[in-house]
């Protein structure tokens, strides 16, 4: 990271009732960096946010800005802005009246107008100082939550889920005027999503979290090419796995008909040191496979189980002797039924490889995994 | 779903027309003296009305023992309130149910029960007097700031309730919002909280201003020579004065539709939009001096609150005139309780009461509920005027409806709807059933607006006609509502004493009428058994009462 780190997550654990929520998360956000904290419900993403912004103390762990430690600090001495999910825009209080509620009570009249103005402004809803919160739009709505939040100019933005109650048709739009939004502004920003298209657009980096850890902290890059970890890989985009014993040159041995063959990956950092023979599972992009003529060498054949059309491309589900797996194909590739050759593409990420973890479950890895 | 029965929706909006608009009608009718075999039509009434200073003084003295009543409720009840729902201490679930106690207390019974814990011979006034030594009792329970003391006890529940609620279902990330853009504790008290809450407060001051406008026990016992309306309007039927007596009414039903309308104008500006949210969490009280503190203070209010229903009970005990000048009875015995049940004449009141409070419930849980259902079902005029019908008795005193009854009942014109009820027993279950209207009719209205169409197309499609879809999807949904609305008029008709002051006959007196005339004979024994059996009653309609609420 070129940026010097200003807003730091060290350390932080939660536990509510007993139950651990945040184990040991640590984070640094440079200076105009726009972090997105992602991950499934329950992984304890709206809690470190909820740490941040000052609403929740961590057990143990400390929250500093620009050098200062902030973790004893109430919510309302940070000054911190935040976007919440549901907006939390003040019914009683007309738009003005919403965003002028954090400006200093000491400004003129005419200060605070301008002020109000200036933000109204930034998010594009210029004139809107008397409409009233029950009369505009969600995504206004949206945007005047973030005009609210960005006006006493805080230190640092929090958004949490700040898409996720539009509608979908919405929700593209309303990520640019964001993205635009932000960047105009500059702020250092940490914005909790579910959604890893969310996450992509508006982060500069991305941390992956599960089950209260942090599993990545990266460029949409590292994530989807290099995942650090097994539900890293399943998370971010689409993959599956077949499971295989790691050669000594660093290949993955699949057995089954067609074979046996070797296919190759990168090894993700907890194989390191790892022996030969290891039980391992090579996660692939559906992109980086490819159909075969039958009898290539080092194609595995398998039967087409399902075939899905997507606009872009069309995906095959093939079940192979080691696993079930997710191809790229033509439109007309293939039909459900075929028996088919599979084999490494040369194109697409190179398949990541991770220790093999039965978790009890047959060989077939869940796949095709909807992000919605 | 079908829209049909235009016959039926008509037949019940001239029914409730009868019985509720129609006898205010009359009553203005006749106070500008156009009924036949009067005068003709005059303002002569209301001449004679405003040119008498007590009538003027009467009105503002109802109108300012109201605002203060909401006042006095709302600094009590809402502050209660942010403690019972904002903290957390020991305690604080059972504490929070008896501080809604009061609400369940049938008028009557809170001022007896006032009067012989703070009246000159109540057990709070002899104590203090013996303990200081006085020769005379340290005060007199008596006048404006007798009857406010009882409506503040009583009324502030209403402030308390609401306020409660309001809180439960305020979004916590208003409040964050409000601390993350920098604003204290005190700022977002002010600036957030309370004018969030505004909706529900003013519910709460237009309830406790319409109570207290048609309060009628708290003033006829302590009020003495003070009039406010109420008890200025019963005096003056109960003088013959029947043409002043209905000016009167038609003056209080003024006074109350106006005050209705200025306390909905305000709410007008509140837009609360529909978002959902997590109600925020109760403080826990971490220093043990704030923990020991509140919790002192909630037994002592506890203690307080429950004083009354402790002193009925044992005055229920004292026979005739045992009871003198100690501190604490020297006699205790059943004896007041075997009289109720060997004496028949003094049974009778209970049956009395019992059987007419049962008939009215039952009556107007079937109108109020047909009504309802119309009125939910179709749109237009029809449907608006069921409604306003259903809760017109609300909004107008129970008095003015007294009046208005007897006025439109006390003669037999048949070609005009008129019949001669008065003196009949049929003249009370009447009066109650239409000041039942309300508790039962906006219950169901409520009920059915909330109901999933979805669930009775359902029905439909697997094959229930309507009564099935009635019995085994609408009633069997709606009966916590319905059981809600039913108990809260049992109880209403069951120790009603506004209504029946004016239109009871000896023969069906009920039990209100019977604990005034035991306080007239001194009887206090009896007076107080009677009111341990309408408090117990109430006490029970009203945990159902909770129960329906909570769902």
């Amino acid at each position: 990271m070129s940026v010097p780190p200003f807003l730091v997550l060290d350390g932080l654990d939660k536990s509510f009732g007993g139950h651990a929520v945040l184990r040991g998360l640590s984070l640094e956000v440079g200076k105009g960096e726009v972090l997105a904290l992602l991950g499934p419900s329950g992984s304890g993403k709206t809690t470190a946010l909820r740490l941040v912004a000052g609403f929740e103390a961590p057990d143990r762990g400390t929250v500093r800005v620009g050098g200062d430690d902030v973790t004893g600090l109430p919510p309302e001495r940070r000054r911190f802005g935040m976007v919440f999910q549901h907006y939390a825009l003040f019914p009683h209080l007309d738009i003005a009246g919403n965003v002028a509620f954090g400006l200093d009570g000491r400004l003129s009249r005419e200060e605070t107008a301008r002020r109000v103005a200036a933000a109204l402004a930034l998010v594009d809803l210029p004139g809107f100082e008397r409409r009233r919160v029950g009369e505009i739009s969600g995504g206004q709505q949206q945007r005047v939550a973030l005009a609210r939040a960005l006006a006493p100019e805080p230190r640092v933005l929090l958004l949490d889920e700040p898409l996720s109650n539009l509608d979908p048709s919405l929700r593209e739009r309303t990520r640019r005027e964001l993205r635009r939004a932000i960047e105009r502004v500059g702020i250092t920003t940490v914005l909790v999503t579910h959604e890893q298209e969310e996450a992509f657009h508006l982060g500069d980096r991305v941390a992956v979290l599960h089950g209260g850890r942090l599993h990545q902290a990266g460029s949409p890059e590292d994530l989807y090419e290099r995942p650090a970890t097994r539900f890293v890989a399943g998370f971010v985009g689409r993959a599956s796995g077949v499971v295989g014993t790691l050669e000594p040159d660093g290949t993955v041995l699949l057995a089954g008909k067609g074979g046996p063959v070797c296919w190759p990956g990168t090894a993700a950092p907890e194989l390191e040191g790892a022996a030969p023979g290891t039980a391992v599972e090579l996660v692939v992009r559906p992109e980086s496979l490819a159909f075969q003529s039958p009898g290539t060498p080092g194609a595995l054949t398998g039967r087409v189980t399902e075939r899905r059309y997507a606009g872009t491309g069309t995906y095959y589900l093939v079940l192979l002797d080691s696993g079930e797996v997710e191809v790229l194909a033509g439109v007309s590739a293939a039909r459900p039924g075929d028996e088919v050759a599979v084999a490494p593409a040369d194109r697409g990420p190179a398949p990541r490889i991770f220790r093999w973890q039965n978790s009890g479950l047959s060989a077939s890895v869940p796949v095709a995994r909807s992000l919605r | 779903m079908t829209k049909r029965f235009p016959l039926a929706a008509v037949a019940v909006a001239l029914l409730l027309a009868w019985i509720v608009g129609y006898p205010l009608l009359m009553t203005l009718v006749e106070a500008l003296g156009g009924s036949s075999g009067g005068v003709g039509w005059t303002l002569e009434h209301f001449r004679q009305f405003f040119a008498r200073p007590d009538e003027w003084i009467a009105l503002w003295r109802s109108l300012w023992i109201s605002a203060a009543s909401v006042g006095l409720a709302a600094l009590v009840g809402v502050p209660l309130a942010f403690l019972f729902e904002r903290t957390e201490f020991p305690g604080r679930r059972f504490l929070g149910a008896v501080a809604a106690l009061p609400v369940a207390l049938p008028p009557l019974v809170g001022v007896i029960a006032f009067l012989f814990l703070y009246g000159e011979s109540g057990l709070v006034s002899r104590v203090v007097q013996s303990v200081l030594g006085l020769a005379q009792p340290p005060w007199r329970l008596a006048g404006p700031g007798a009857i406010l003391l009882v409506h503040a006890y009583s009324m502030y529940v209403y402030f308390y309730l609401f306020t409660r609620a309001g809180l439960a279902r305020l979004d916590a990330a208003l409040l964050e919002a409000a601390a993350s853009l920098g604003a204290g504790r005190a700022r977002t008290l002010f600036r957030v909280t309370l004018p969030v809450l505004r909706p529900a407060l003013v519910s709460a001051a237009l309830l406790t201003f319409m109570t207290s406008l048609a309060s009628f026990s708290a003033p006829y016992l302590f009020g003495g020579s003070f009039r406010v309306m109420t008890t200025q309007i019963v005096a003056s039927k109960l003088n013959g004065e029947v043409a002043m007596a209905q000016v009167e009414a038609v003056m209080l039903a003024a006074l109350a539709i106006l005050g209705l309308w200025a306390l909905r104008r305000t709410d007008r500006a509140a837009g609360a939009t529909g978002v959902r949210g997590v109600a925020p969490a109760r403080r826990e009280l971490r220093s043990p001096l704030a923990r020991l503190g509140t919790g002192a203070l909630g037994w002592l209010l506890a203690a307080v609150l429950l004083l009354p229903h402790a002193m009925l009970l044992l005055i229920s005990l004292v026979p005739p005139f045992t009871w003198t000048t100690e501190w604490i009875p020297p006699v205790l015995q059943l004896s007041n309780w075997a009289a109720l049940f060997s004496q028949p004449e003094k049974l009778r009141p209970v049956l009395n009461s019992l059987w007419m409070a049962a008939a009215s419930t039952a009556a107007a849980l079937a109108l109020g509920f047909l009504a309802a259902r119309l009125s939910v079902v179709r749109k237009g005029f029809l449907s608006g005027s069921l409604e306003w019908l259903i809760a017109l008795p609300w909004a107008i005193p129970g008095t003015v409806f007294a009046v208005a009854l007897a006025t439109t009942f006390g003669v037999s014109q048949p070609w005009l709807g008129r019949f001669v009820l008065i003196g009949t027993p049929a003249i009370l279950p009447l009066a109650y059933l239409v000041r039942s209207l309300p508790l039962t009719g906006r219950g169901s209205i409520a009920g059915l607006r909330a109901l999933d169409p979805a669930l009775e197309e359902a029905a439909a499609s697997l094959g229930a006609d309507r009564w099935r879809r009635l019995w085994r999807v609408v009633v069997p949904m709606l009966r916590p509502a319905l059981a809600a609305g039913a108990g809260l008029a049992f109880i209403t008709a069951l120790g009603d004493l506004i209504v029946s002051i004016v239109l009871y006959t000896y023969d069906t007196r009920p039990i209100s009428m019977e604990i005034l005339s035991s306080l007239r004979l001194q009887d206090l024994g009896m007076a107080a058994v009677y009111s341990v059996l309408l408090m117990t009653a109430s006490a029970a309609a009203f945990l159902l009462w909770m129960r329906g609420e909570a769902r």
